[in-house]
């Protein structure tokens, strides 16, 4: 009876667990940090680094000088430099930036990347879709956790 | 002569020195104000640019001699259409229109209300086409349109911008400035994050201007071409992804009207080249 029962919290369990935090139900702090993993695996820098650089993904670049990205072309100056960003923010604080950057620095330039809604005439093809999957965003935030240098 | 010049360019430009806002637009003599006191009705900006400033010294270079500026080519075949019979009642432009440069001031005027409708300079051109000429309606941002309207717009050349805003104006400019603070898009980004809240800083590779209008229609040298007031709109808006209101649409009228005003002060310098 008490095993049966542990396994079934575990089954129930599993879907949290394993399964993405959709755009919507993304819980931000009053500061707009983010605490919880959006997918529960770990985020892969390296992955990280080529969603930062890619014009049709994270194309962070565009706004933000970054040191370590010293090769590619063109970083932008909209925003600032994202050196030494680690050091500045705890991780919780840089997957709620990247999640919706609004909530930290409300009515900022930069894009949300993680909703789906609220757009106002979207081109047909991104309407209800998010900039970045939850993966991602986890990956994208693993690589600015290893921007410690300033 | 000139499309070898356009290429030998093109080469140069990948990515210049940027000259700073206290670059001279001087033409064959003729000095253009291209940084000016903003409008009173602008409230989160002192100074007015010209987008020519914020361009590489490459690319400057080729609007300072009309010789080396590329939109001539469309300017003067636009002069050969003028003289070209065209629909139903068989005349040219030049029927009726003893020579182009009539239209000296029309363009530092346009937008403007004409009973109660919003008119850009592409409409009055397409009421002759169609109503005086009896021929079909030229596409607004189609190539013979954007060579005709460059050609006219041309005669206002150093002349300052100086659209009206009040009055019967009004209700129109109100709804262009309400587009330009909208963000639309799955970036979320209105007119004004870029091109009031930016100008000055580095996009990637573009350095952001104010989107000012006074050079339009103008010459790019990315597509080679003359491109439109209305056709740059939509661009921006693609590259917020934004589905862009229609070229010729009231609402992209009524933007033209509010950027216009955005400039009132500028020099009209059509045809400007930007890259
Ligand atoms: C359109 C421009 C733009 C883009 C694109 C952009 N950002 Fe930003 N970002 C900004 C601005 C502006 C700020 C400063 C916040 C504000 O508005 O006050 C900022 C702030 C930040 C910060 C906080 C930096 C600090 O030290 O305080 C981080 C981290 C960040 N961005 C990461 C990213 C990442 C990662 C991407 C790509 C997935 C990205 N940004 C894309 C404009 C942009
Ligand atoms: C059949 C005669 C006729 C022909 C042909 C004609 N127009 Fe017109 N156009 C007029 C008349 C009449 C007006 C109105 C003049 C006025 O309101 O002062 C006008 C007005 C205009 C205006 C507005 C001028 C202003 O100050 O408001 C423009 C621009 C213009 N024409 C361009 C053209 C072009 C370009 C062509 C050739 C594609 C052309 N027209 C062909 C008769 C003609
Ligand atoms: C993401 C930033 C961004 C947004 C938002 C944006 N633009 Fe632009 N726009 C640019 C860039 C980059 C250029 C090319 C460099 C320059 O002139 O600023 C440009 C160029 C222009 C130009 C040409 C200026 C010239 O002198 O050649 C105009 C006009 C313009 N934009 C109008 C608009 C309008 C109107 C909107 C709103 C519907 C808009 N833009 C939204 C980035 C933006």
């Amino acid at each position: 009876m008490k095993h049966a029962f542990a396994i079934a919290m575990v089954v129930t369990a599993v879907p949290v667990w394993a399964g993405e935090v959709t755009p919507s139900s993304v819980s931000f702090d009053e500061y707009g940090a983010v605490t919880e993993s959006l997918t529960g695996v770990t985020g892969d820098p390296e992955n990280g680094a080529k969603v930062f650089a890619n014009r049709k993904q994270g194309n962070c670049l565009a706004c933000h000088v970054n040191s370590d990205m010293a090769d590619a072309p063109f970083h932008g100056e909209v925003g600032p430099s994202l050196d030494g960003v680690a050091g500045r923010w705890e991780i919780a604080d840089l997957r709620g930036i990247v999640a919706n950057s609004k909530k930290t620095f409300p009515g900022t330039i930069m894009p949300a990347f993680y909703i789906d809604a609220g757009y106002e005439r979207p081109l047909e093809k991104f309407s209800g879709k998010s900039l970045l999957s939850a993966q991602q965003v986890e990956d994208v935030v693993a690589y600015l956790m290893t921007l410690t240098e300033e | 002569m000139r499309t070898i010049a356009t290429v030998c360019t093109l080469l140069l430009v990948a990515k210049g020195a940027v000259a700073g806002e206290d670059a001279v637009l001087d033409i064959e003599g003729e000095t253009f104000i291209t940084k000016t006191a903003a409008p009173a009705h602008m409230e989160n900006v002192d100074t007015i640019f010209s987008g020519w400033v914020f361009r590489t010294d490459e690319t400057q270079a080729l609007q300072l001699d009309d010789f080396d500026n590329p939109a001539f080519v469309f300017v003067d075949q636009a002069l050969d259409q003028w003289d070209t019979a065209e629909g139903s009642a068989g005349k040219a432009c030049s029927s009726c229109h003893e020579d182009v440069s009539e239209f000296e001031g029309l363009k530092a005027k346009l937008p403007r209300v004409e009973n109660g409708e919003l008119v850009t300079l592409t409409n009055l051109v397409n009421t002759c086409v169609t109503e005086r000429m009896g021929a079909e309606e030229w596409s607004y941002s189609g190539s013979k349109m954007s060579g005709m309207t460059a050609l006219i717009a041309h005669q206002s050349r150093g002349m300052a911008m100086d659209v009206k805003i009040d009055g019967d104006a009004a209700p129109h400019w109100e709804l262009g400035k309400e587009i330009y603070y909208t963000r639309v898009g799955q970036l979320q980004m209105a007119c004004a994050n870029c091109h009031e809240d930016n100008y000055g800083n580095m996009i990637r590779a573009d350095h952001l201007s104010q989107g000012q209008i006074n050079g339009f229609p103008l010459y790019r040298l990315k597509n080679a071409k003359i491109n439109t007031t209305h056709g740059r709109f939509k661009g921006c808006m693609k590259n917020i992804r934004a589905t862009p209101y229609k070229e010729g649409s009231a609402e992209f009228k009524a933007l033209e009207l509010y950027v216009a005003s955005r400039g009132n002060g500028l020099s009209v310098e059509t045809p400007a080249v930007r890259n």
